[in-house]
């Protein structure tokens, strides 16, 4: 685990440094010009953190910098319990899941974050069926395929062209039969604008509920974290449409930092379960809210 | 697409509209609207600085011509600092002097690097090109036979390296096999990897070294962050990028990394990826892009897709029709039905000037479908003679069409408003409905 944090600090770290160097001085003096106050939008800007909450920041922190009488008060500290605010409580696991429901947009990183999840519950000693529902991009049910062998995971597949909800049929009946009591349901990525095939999703969600309670199922969307604003956008309408229990950012190995998930979470609330961290199969990192802030604010 | 950004503009214009003219105050003001537009829109911080910067300056600096309104005087300011930005025309590929040309295709994972070589080798061999796919992707599982599929769909032909794990080798193996071989084209995909990642990053520069590619296209996702100029950077610095492919723009996305990727790389925008079939890639025409995020519309866009879809002596009879204002049914459900063709309503509609005002239209296809259903129920002669539907024939063509009488109405109702709507346009009258149209922006 301590290996793990500090793989995600290193990961945050080459941005942060600059971070802390560019606002310390602020808070020596009472004061805040629009030169500082415009540093910080830089800041929050191309962190993705989007234009509403970085305007909200910028009011407080206008607000307290105003009202502080004592030289030492601390932007950082001040900063983080704000953004904190915008966080949702850490989120508990229950052992009652049956159902995964992986989604999200195309090229956001289902099938690679599924193969990560589904070692890391067989890991835990769960008996684990993938379901290969993407039956539309060219060799996608191949690309799972070949994770269902390299795990020595079951998968079940139909045809190129077949009803995704089908195949989360059949893999909900041959559940029992094969002695299986997770399923992981793999879908073709699809934009959210897309309404047909926002119309497949709802269908295949009541595919589930035919099979299990709502408390067994729980719906996980994959967020690219280089994503901009549209990450919201995106969120927003999967969660309209079947509705959202947690977030998983993909591709947190790179120099994006993830910032639109506060907006996110500020209007959704919703929370985020895990950060992908590379694309071998153990780099999934448990995501903590204390300690992605932490690491954004790391001095 | 870009509709927000669009309606940012729009109220920027309203504004000064209200205020009458262009004073310091409501330049600052108009101004910074533009620039939190631009920022919602993910345009990269640093541009937008430069572009507010520009515009401002161009926009005091300038006398107020009479007879033209400030928001139309602003409107074309930024209208040119925009297609500035994005590139001038747009720039074909570079191609091989003679002989075969090599193309490579990189980017970060999930951008669309396999499905834009899919596309790009059916964009060729529609121009009569014979065009070789090579994949060097070893390590996506399955991404070879993705290849492989969307090579046969494209009707192009594919090289398969046969189990060999390097992709310096399967380069070297790919310039045996087309020394005799007579390909216009070849096209490799590259495994996806993060910019950060150095020996990904350098096995992309021995695979450059290798097969010294005429052009490297950099694939972006229209939907990135702030990050995408850092990643965009990272390609460039380290193998050189030629040009852009900008990915996704079906989506809602305001896709401001179009705006970025020009200014900060220097390097052209050349085509844009809007589904994910072989046919949704299109050339990328800068000004036009730039007209669609004012809320100009993109008519040019629509006749070519109209011209692509329809065919010349069809769009030749129905100007005809037009101009005459004899439109009936049957032309109607032939409309309908080459509208299918050429995508989804929403997609026609970002193209239309001043659409993004018409809130609350149906844009959902499933409608289309009813409005068809209806017209089938017609007989030919209804079909012909719209006039002549009255409420028994309603009912009738409703419980055919297993519609609601009032939506038979409704259907009848718009048709008659449509020609009237074309007998105006065609009858002199439509200067006047164009400079109300102008107005409005």
């Amino acid at each position: 685990m301590l290996n793990l944090m500090s793989r995600l600090k290193k990961s945050l770290q080459k941005t942060q440094s600059s971070l802390t160097q560019r606002m310390s001085h602020i808070v020596l003096k009472n004061t805040i010009d629009e030169d500082e106050i415009e540093e910080l939008e830089e800041i929050l800007i191309t962190a993705d953190m989007g234009v509403p909450i970085t305007m909200e920041l910028i009011d407080s922190v206008r607000a307290k910098v105003k009202a502080s009488k004592d030289m030492t008060d601390d932007i950082y500290g001040f900063l983080r319990e704000s953004l904190r605010t915008y966080l949702p409580d850490e989120w508990k696991e229950t052992n009652k899941v049956k159902v995964l429901l992986v989604f999200g947009v195309n090229g956001s990183g289902k099938t690679t974050t599924i193969a990560k999840l589904a070692k890391k519950y067989k890991d835990e000693g769960r008996k684990v069926l993938l379901a290969a529902a993407d039956t539309f991009r060219a060799a996608a049910v191949e690309q799972l395929r070949v994770w269902s062998k390299r795990l020595e995971i079951p998968m079940i597949e139909k045809a190129d062209g077949a009803d995704p909800s089908s195949v989360i049929y059949e893999a909900l009946e041959g559940m029992k039969a094969r002695g299986c009591d997770l399923l992981i349901i793999d879908t073709a990525g699809r934009l959210h604008t897309n309404k047909n095939l926002m119309d497949e999703m709802s269908k295949m969600k009541r595919t589930i509920a035919q099979h299990v309670s709502s408390s067994e199922l729980r719906t996980q969307m994959i967020l690219d974290a280089t994503t901009g604003n549209n990450g919201l956008m995106q969120a927003r309408q999967f969660d309209k449409t079947i509705g959202i229990d947690e977030l998983i950012l993909a591709k947190f190995d790179s120099s994006a930092k993830g910032g639109f998930i506060f907006s996110i979470a500020r209007e959704l609330k919703l929370p985020v379960k895990y950060l992908g961290i590379g694309e071998g199969v153990d780099d999934l990192l448990p995501f903590s809210r204390d300690d992605f802030i932490e690491a954004l604010f790391e001095r | 697409m870009f509709d927000s950004l669009g309606d940012k503009f729009n109220n920027v214009f309203r504004y000064i509209r209200g205020t009458g003219k262009m004073s310091e105050k409501n330049i600052d003001e108009a101004v910074r609207s533009v620039k939190m537009a631009l920022l919602e829109a993910d345009v990269d911080y640093k541009v937008v600085k430069d572009f507010v910067a520009d515009v401002k300056k161009r926009v005091i600096g300038q006398e107020v011509t009479k007879n033209i309104l400030p928001e139309q005087q602003f409107v074309k300011i930024i209208h040119e600092e925009l297609t500035e930005i994005m590139g001038k025309s747009n720039i074909d590929l570079t191609c091989a002097n003679i002989g075969t040309t090599y193309l490579m295709v990189v980017g970060i994972q999930g951008s669309g690097k396999t499905t834009a070589c899919g596309k790009l080798a059916f964009l060729l061999q529609s121009q009569k090109k014979k065009v070789l796919l090579v994949s060097t992707d070893i390590r996506r599982p399955a991404a070879i036979t993705q290849l492989k599929i969307l090579a046969k769909k494209a009707n192009a032909s594919f090289f398969d390296p046969e189990g060999e794990k390097d992709p310096c080798k399967i380069v070297k193996n790919v310039s045996e096999y087309v020394r005799h071989k007579d390909y216009d084209y070849v096209i490799f995909d590259t495994a996806g990897r993060l910019e950060l990642d150095e020996p990904l990053m350098k096995e992309l520069t021995q695979i450059k070294i290798i097969l010294k590619p005429h052009e490297i296209l950099f694939v972006a996702d229209s939907m990135m962050g702030q990050s995408a100029l850092k990643v965009a950077r990272s390609f460039d610095e380290n193998i050189g990028v030629d040009g852009v492919i900008l990915n996704k723009l079906d989506g809602d996305t305001r896709g401001g990394v179009a705006l970025s990727v020009k200014k900060v790389l220097g390097k052209p925008i050349k085509f844009m990826g809007l589904g994910e079939k072989l046919v949704d890639l299109e050339v990328f025409h800068p000004e036009r892009l730039a007209s669609r995020i004012l809320g100009m519309g993109d008519v040019v866009s629509l006749v070519e897709k109209a011209k692509k879809t329809v065919g010349d002596k069809e769009a030749e009879y129905f100007e005809k029709k037009i101009r005459k204002a004899n439109l009936d049914f049957d032309d109607f459900l032939r409309q309908l039905q080459y509208i299918k063709k050429m995508g989804s309503l929403k997609d026609i509609l970002a193209m239309l000037p001043g659409a993004n005002k018409l809130k609350n239209i149906p844009t959902d296809d499933k409608q289309m479908v009813h409005v068809e259903a209806m017209i089938l129920s017609m007989t030919p002669y209804e079909r012909q003679h719209p006039h002549m539907i009255n409420p028994s024939r309603r009912k009738r063509i409703a419980k055919g069409s297993g519609c609601e009488v009032n939506q038979v109405n409704r259907l009848l109702k718009q048709f008659e408003t449509m020609k009237k709507m074309m007998k105006k346009v065609t009858q002199g009258k439509s200067k006047d409905i164009m400079k109300n149209m102008m107005s409005r922006f």
